[in-house]
Parts: C-alpha cells; structure tokens; sequence
C-alpha cells in the first residue's frame, strides 16, 4: 500500500520522464514575431500580459478561495506607476517595472489589510470599494494621472540591445517589447507556480478549503489572506505596468470595475482549479473577442452566452472540463499537480 | 492541565454559560455532558478562542489564554476537533495531515520549498497510528464518516497539543465505529500523555472513559466528580440522568 502512495504523491515524479510542455508552449511562443504577422505578435503580447493578471486574481480566487471584485485596481496602479515613472520622471524600465510591482502590492497591502477582516460577499464589495476609489483618484487627479485624458505616449523600453542579438535584427520595437513581455511573464508565473506548490500555497488551500479548521491548525488565516493578497496585487501590478506600455498609454479604465469582471470572467471561463486556467482563459477570451468583433458589435450579448453555458455545462472551466475529460481515457494523473 | 475559572457568556441577555469552573488535571480525561442546550458548545467555544468571555478565566498549563485567537490557542498547545467534521474535503489525507505539520512547524510561511516533499515521515508515521495508512491518497472529502472524523482528530494531534478538546467525538458513528474511536483515543492520549476534555451524548462512552465527569445544566455547572459520584448524585439524576439510569 505504500507503493501506491508513492507513486500518488511521492517525490519519485522526478523518475519518472514527462513531456516538458511549458518549455515547448514557451519555446513555441518565442517564434510568433518570426511565423506570425505582426497583428499576431500585437495578440501575443495582449494574451500573455492578460494571462499573468488572471493568474495574480487567481492566487486569490482559486487557490484561497477569496474573491476580489476589485483586482483592476492593482492592474491599475501598476500601469500608472510605470507610465508615470517612464513618462514623468524619465525612469528606465528595469526600476520601474519592479517598482511598480511593489507600488501595487504596498496598496494591496493597505487595502487587504481592511478586507481580510470581512468574509465572502463583504470581502468582495470592500475590494470592490477600494477598486472604484482608485478609480476616482486616477480619473480626477489630472496632475498626476492625467485625469480623463490618461496618461498617453508612455514610450517603450530602450531595447536596442536586443537587436544585436542574432535572428532579433530585423525586430520593430513592438516585436521586441513581445519578447520581453514573454520572459518577464514567464519568470512571473515560474515565481507564482513555485509560490503555489511551497508550504504557503498549501497552507492557502487549506484557508480555501476550511478556514475555521486551518485556525484550528496553527494558522493566523487573516496573516496568511493578507499576504496573499499583496502578492496577488504586485503580480498584477507588473502586468498592469507591461500592459500600460503595450497600450502606448495608461487611462482611468484600467482601473474601473468592469475590468476587474474581465479578469474574473477570463478565470472562471479558463478554470480556476487549475494552475493554467486563468491562462487559457485569456488565451481564450482574447481571441474570441478579435474574432467575434469582426463580425458583429454585440460583443458583450456572446460572453454572455459564452458564460451561462459555461457555468451550467463546465463548472470548471475549460480544463475543468478537459480534465474530467481526459479522466475518462487515461487513469488520473498525480494529485499533486492538479490542484495546486 | 487546563483550568476555567468563572466563566460566563450571554448573547443578548440570554445567559448561555454562567459562572463555569472546572480543573482538568495533567494526562486527565474529562468530559462534560449535559442536555441539549445546556451550553457545552459554548463552554468549547469560549475556551479555544472562538467567542470571547464576559468575563473568567482560561488556563493552559498556568498561562492565561482567555480570548486568545484560535491559531494563538492552538500554538499554545490546545488542539480541537469539532462535532460536525471539519477537515480540508479536497485535499488528499496524506496532504491534510502534512498541511497540519507544515503550519506546527513552522513552515507556513516558506515560499520556496516543494512542500510534497517535507515532513513525510512524520505524516506516514501520523496515519498509521490514527490507522489510515490505506487511505493516504484519498481526498479527504471522499472518507466515509467514521474516518473523517479520524482524520480529524489526526489534524488535531500533528499540531502535538498537550490538552485536546473533542467536540462529541463518536456523534454519529455505529456502534462498531464507536468502540473503535474510543480505543483509539484512549490509546493515543495514552501514547502521547494527553489532556483530554470532551463532550458527549453517549453516556456508555463517558462513563467507559472519563475520569472525571462535570455536568452542565442551563449554563450552570450543577455537579463534577468521579463517574461514581456523578451517578449517584440525586440532582444530576433528576435533570439529566433521568429515570433510573
């Protein structure tokens, strides 16, 4: 009977030889400015920025069992720091992506820090409070934030180095900033994977699963949801600041709530049980909307749709349902993995 | 040992517990048993932290811990199980266990490490002695109830407290399951000198096991003793006991 454990949980995986396929998925990312047009690379880099923010929300959503309706608002000030710093004060990019990382995760800090104190629905409101007076202070703070007008021409990196690389000469700038949007974002999310697997992920799905039993286990649950909210917020923070110069510019909507939905909807629809959900859920949500906008303007009347068949028939998402899926052909896969 | 001096609690003007004493000593068992609505929960409660006390006082091994939080409580060496289970259902039981020693171990707040590969040993070691060694890779929730609650009091025992709190351990279980949980519980409070207080309605239970008994009857504490004692007490017949028990 040990064996069976060993094999279910053991350190043994490691014998055993698995197909690596967030290198190939990575690798095969990297050649889009070389295979695919320059639109393609425009959705790349949308994807891959939106893919971190819902796995920041899901740190939260999924692996805590918090839900922030309010999540915009890191994505936020993470996008006006770096445009700010950029822009304003002239700041290289390698100060102020982390610091914008750190100015988000300070706020969430602030603002968790009061929310942790309420559960379920009111936990969700307050986060959602806190997000909509982000929002007013970058829509009316003209001085700083630009106010309505936002904060447009927030210039790219100095990547001029990247061009001296072989196969990178030919790159426009946009191309380029796509590479690095993709190995700063999977540095995030080898960061957040390996937070997920370490004692605190686990003591995380412990709160998730039963907080009152997780008290009753040794765990300040209020301590450990504060934390993981304020990583949640750097995370988002750092994509917010690579979206902002994705964007050539950082405006009040970043902040307001329906972008909080977005993220949500993007998590729930990819599978919040599954460490890559949220990540096919931007994939997914992404191209859909490039694809249905072609062809008509009611954008919004087809998520809907979308949604309501998606929470009645997958509950779990799309790897959810891909899961259980699969689980009718091949014997499970270990624990461990799944729902990290 | 724990020690309850004066305790009392009222939700809005409804006196729940009032004026509670009781000693359990070292390696004791205790249980208090009582009515329906004779306030046991709320004693429970309001010794590990849950609710706050009017006023009394709560003592683990001489240190107050009146109203302390429930994780300062059980850090302090007071571990509880509850009366409906209370478990992590989609965590396996091996991982149930092995969160329970990462948080008693300090390592909670370790960001980095595998946390599949630590405190192996000390799970492995857990399971078999609250015997569900076959059942590692189950997801908690899937346990039927009898072993969900051994899970449970596995929980309870990886943070290696030194006074365990049993909210109605056997509630229920058949009474194969019953037997069972009870010579498990007198074996490992007996391999680990455990304190132990519990409640329970199964009087076969009590008096099998409890080397000290306190009745609770409409908050009050109206009599405390041996199980010889108790039984014989004319007024604990007359409210509890009933007719010719």
């Amino acid at each position: 009977m040990t064996e069976r454990v060993e094999v279910a949980l053991g350190p043994g995986e490691g014998v055993r030889w698995r197909v690596p396929w967030t290198l190939i998925v990575f690798l095969g990312a990297l050649t889009l400015p070389w295979i695919g047009s320059r639109y393609d690379t425009f959705l790349g880099t949308q994807i891959a920025i939106y893919a971190l923010f819902a796995m920041s929300l899901n740190l939260l959503l999924g692996t805590t069992g918090l839900v922030s309706f309010g999540h915009a608002a890191y994505f936020g000030i993470g996008s006006y720091a770096c445009g700010i710093l950029m822009k304003t004060l002239g700041v290289p990019f390698w100060v102020a992506f982390p610091a914008a990382g750190l100015m988000a995760a300070g706020f969430a800090l602030i603002f968790g820090f009061f929310c942790v104190r309420l559960t379920k629905i009111y936990f969700a409101m307050l986060t959602l409070a806190f997000a909509q007076i982000v929002w007013a202070i970058c829509f009316k703070w003209n001085d700083v934030t630009g106010g309505d007008q936002g904060l447009s021409d927030v210039p790219f990196p100095d990547l001029d180095w990247m061009s001296s690389l072989p196969g990178f000469g030919h790159m426009r700038i946009s191309e380029q900033f796509y590479v690095l949007t993709l190995v700063l974002v999977a540095l995030c999310i080898a960061a957040l994977r390996r937070l997920t697997l370490s004692p605190f992920g686990r003591v995380l799905t412990a709160i998730r699963e039963n907080p009152e039993r997780a008290a009753f286990i040794g765990v300040n649950v209020r301590g450990y949801e504060l934390a993981a909210f304020a990583i949640a917020g750097g995370f988002a923070g750092l994509s917010g600041a690579l979206f902002g110069i994705f964007n050539r510019g950082v405006y009040a909507d970043f902040v307001f709530w329906s972008k909080s939905a977005d993220v949500m909807i993007m998590t729930i629809l990819g599978g919040m049980h599954h460490f890559w959900g949220p990540a096919v859920g931007a994939l997914v949500l992404t191209l859909l909307n490039q694809q249905i906008t072609a062809y008509t303007e009611y954008w919004p009347f087809v998520l809907g749709t979308i949604l309501v068949l998606l929470l009645f028939a997958f509950p779990g998402g799309i790897l959810g349902a891909l899961d259980s899926a699969m689980g009718r052909f091949w014997p499970r896969r270990d624990t461990s993995d799944r729902d990290a | 040992m724990l020690e309850i001096f004066g305790l009392r609690k009222s939700f809005s003007g409804f006196v729940a517990v009032s004026d509670v004493s009781l000693q359990v000593e070292t390696r004791q068992i205790a249980a208090v048993i009582g009515p329906n609505g004779a306030g046991k929960s709320t004693l429970f409660n309001l010794i590990t932290g849950h609710l706050r006390p009017d006023c009394g006082e709560v003592r683990l091994d001489g240190r107050d811990i009146t109203g302390v939080a429930p994780h300062e409580a059980c850090r302090l060496g007071l571990g509880r199980s509850f009366q409906r289970t209370n478990i992590f259902p989609k965590l396996t039981v091996f991982q149930n266990l092995q969160a329970a020693f990462l948080v008693h171990k300090g390592r909670g707040a370790n960001f980095w490490a595998r946390s599949d590969a630590l405190y192996r040993d000390e799970t492995e070691a857990l399971l078999a002695s609250i015997g569900l060694r076959d059942q590692a890779s189950t997801l908690g929730g899937t346990l039927s109830y009898g072993n969900q609650k051994q899970l449970e009091l596995g929980l309870a025992l990886a943070s290696e407290p030194r006074v365990l709190l049993l909210d109605e351990p056997t509630a229920g279980m058949s009474a194969t399951e019953t037997h069972e949980t009870i010579r498990l519980l007198e074996r490992i409070a007996g391999e680990r000198s455990l304190t132990l207080l519990f409640t329970e309605h199964d009087m076969e239970v009590v008096f099998g096991i409890a080397q000290k008994i306190a009745v609770l009857h409409q908050g009050r504490l109206i009599a405390e003793g041996t199980p010889q004692e108790v039984r014989a007490d004319p007024e604990v017949r007359r409210v509890y006991l009933g007719h010719g028990h």
